[in-house]
């Protein structure tokens, strides 16, 4: 494909003016998408300059968070984001995995195909609307009827203290949780799809069983592409905003009861960047904008690193 | 012979585990849809698709405005955000060969995954501190910022599969390289980018983190692009969270239309992407 490209452009090209321009302005275009990020991460750096320099590594190591007192500390926000995140991977993980093990192992093609169809729409669904479920349905079920539960059975253990609320550490929990698995199970069904014939029915062809051969011939095969779906995963739950934002509180603390109501940092700039009036405190927002962002850009290069490395070895392959 | 009965039985119970998880699963997802629909449908009346919303306490009203405000930040978006895409994908399939084009993808990957209320910082710094207020334009910005490495990927993928052959011979009949790229290798893929596109549009359609701050939202009709706009999104969230039974019976309401609009887009899309292509 590329030689037949450079040879074409080679013919046509320095004899015409037009695939000339034609070649600078598409080129332009794309090279717009690099411009995009290296403005993102430029335009972020400039504007939290002044919290910067004010607060340096206090920042992230206080935990006092005053728009009156111009005092600003992320650590609350740090926890939060990074609790309910890693929380909900380890909830959303096997059951996504499974699912997609399911939909590619074992469930006959038309139910795996209307399976994994189901969980592209619902994917699709915004945030917002998750938000509105988790806030109006979810937290009230919380509150009256699992968290007394846990407080009555469980509430010996520091994770169940205190009183139940309803929205809660607990509610961003599910509610991201429930966000994600369809990304996981969606990526992780590809990767799985990816896996070569020839690999299972060489572990059946040895006497393996079902488990047996998923065990020793599909998940080794696909293992870094998972862990690259759990990681855009887990992109996906820390940048996540409005759902989050409407049931897990919004109350700046750091508390390891999952019963008590927690702040993340999406939900903060959410919550307080279209009124923040003095530029320290817009400035501390973008900080903490800031540090979500490389956060992301870190997990997301990783992601898409493993992810491409399994997909694209596979192609390669087939050809 | 036992060990293979109990190898069996393991295996088994671990398809069971599967059926569990998947049902698990499948379980709150679909509680979450049937209660929109439930909610939805017994709060939906004509009067949401004509009405603005009504003043805190009194009951009725609609989300007229933010269906208006949604529509048109969407078309705006796209104006930015389709020729970019597109065309940048053309660029990666003429020319993408070299470390450069794969850094464009890589970039695009990554673009994609960086939060959307990290896209709404961007567009304020980058339009309404400029403009000195919020407005649908910034709003606009910030949606066709997530558009563009979504629709720039899905049309190359689109491009990619166009028959090789198909180039060549248009190239062969002495057509100019642009002519070719843009009349025949787009036009045959015409079915494959218009669903990346509808599923882009799925996508920044529902929205809420990247407006919050630059289209802001109002209780009005407004007309003029400077000036902040109603999005569907962000009346759901801020009916949602706020201490009124009717203002809530209103967010199911937006809730059911904006999930039908992006079910509707996803089917479109689907069937877009099914229909016999290239004619081979």
């Amino acid at each position: 494909m590329t030689s037949e490209n450079s040879q074409a452009e080679k013919m046509t090209a320095p004899a015409r003016a037009g695939d000339r321009l034609f070649r600078r302005l598409t080129a332009s275009f794309a090279l717009s998408i690099l411009a995009i990020l290296l403005l993102m991460i430029y335009e972020m750096t400039r504007e939290s300059l002044p919290a910067l320099s004010k607060f340096g590594w206090k920042f992230i190591s206080g935990n006092n968070w005053d728009a009156v007192q111009e005092e600003f500390a992320a650590l609350p926000f740090l926890f939060g984001s990074v609790v309910s995140s890693v929380l909900a991977i380890l909830l959303a993980t096997p059951l996504s995995v499974a699912t997609a093990l399911y939909i590619t192992e074992v469930a006959p093609k038309k139910l795996g195909g209307a399976i994994s169809s189901l969980v592209e729409l619902l994917a699709a669904i915004p945030s917002v609307i998750y938000g509105l479920w988790g806030v109006l349905v979810m937290a009230p079920w919380l509150q009256q009827t699992v968290q007394p539960w846990l407080v009555e059975n469980l509430g010996f253990l520091p994770f169940f203290e205190g009183a139940p609320y309803g929205v809660s550490m607990m509610a961003g929990v599910l509610i991201l949780a429930v966000m994600i698995v369809p990304i996981i199970t969606a990526i992780s069904r590809e990767v799985l799809l990816a896996v070569p014939r020839s690999q299972r029915e060489a572990a059946v062809a040895l006497g393996a069983t079902r488990w047996e051969t998923i065990r020793i011939a599909v998940l080794p095969y696909g293992r870094s592409g998972i862990l690259g779906a759990v990681i855009l995963g887990l992109g996906r739950a820390i940048g996540e905003t409005m759902a989050v934002t409407m049931v897990i509180g919004n109350t700046p603390q750091i508390s390891w009861s999952l019963l008590s109501p927690a702040y993340t940092m999406p939900s903060v700039i959410a919550n307080e960047f279209a009124e923040a009036t003095t530029k320290i405190h817009s400035a501390a927002l973008m900080e903490i904008g800031l540090m979500l962002l490389v956060v992301t850009l870190i997990i997301n290069i990783l992601a898409r690193l493993l992810i491409w490395s399994v997909t694209k070895g596979q192609k390669k392959g087939v050809a | 012979m036992k060990s293979l009965t109990l190898r069996h039985i393991k295996s088994g119970a671990v398809t069971g585990l599967m059926i569990l998880a998947t049902l698990a699963v499948l379980t709150p997802l679909a509680l979450v849809f049937l209660h929109i629909i439930k909610m939805g449908l017994s709060s939906l009346s004509l009067d949401f698709f004509t009405q603005i919303p009504k003043p805190t306490g009194e009951s009725g009203g609609g989300m007229a405005n933010g269906l208006f405000g949604s529509a048109l930040l969407i078309l705006l978006a796209s104006c930015i955000g389709l020729p970019i895409g597109v065309l940048g994908a053309v660029y990666l399939t003429e020319f993408g060969s070299g470390r450069l084009a794969t850094s464009i993808r890589f970039s695009a990957d990554v673009l994609a995954g960086v939060p959307s209320i990290i896209t709404g910082m961007v567009a304020y710094s980058l339009m309404v501190v400029p403009m000195k207020g919020f407005s649908a334009l910034a709003g606009a910005v910030a949606l066709a910022l997530i558009m563009i490495p979504i629709v720039l990927r899905t049309t190359e993928e689109q491009l990619k599969m166009v028959p090789g052959t198909l180039r060549e011979a248009s190239l062969a009949l002495g057509v100019p390289l642009w002519r070719t790229s843009l009349k025949v290798m787009l036009m045959s893929a015409t079915k494959g980018v218009v669903t990346g596109i509808l599923l882009a549009i799925a996508r920044i359609a529902g929205e809420t983190a990247p407006l919050l701050f630059t289209a802001l939202g109002n209780q009005f009709w407004s007309r003029k692009l400077t000036e902040p706009i109603a999005a569907l999104p962000l009346q759901i969230f801020s009916f949602a969270i706020a201490p009124y039974e009717d203002w809530h019976k209103l967010a199911w309401a937006g809730a059911l239309v904006l999930v039908c609009i992006m079910f509707g887009l996803n089917l479109g899309a689907r069937w877009f992407g099914k229909a016999k292509r290239y004619g081979n």
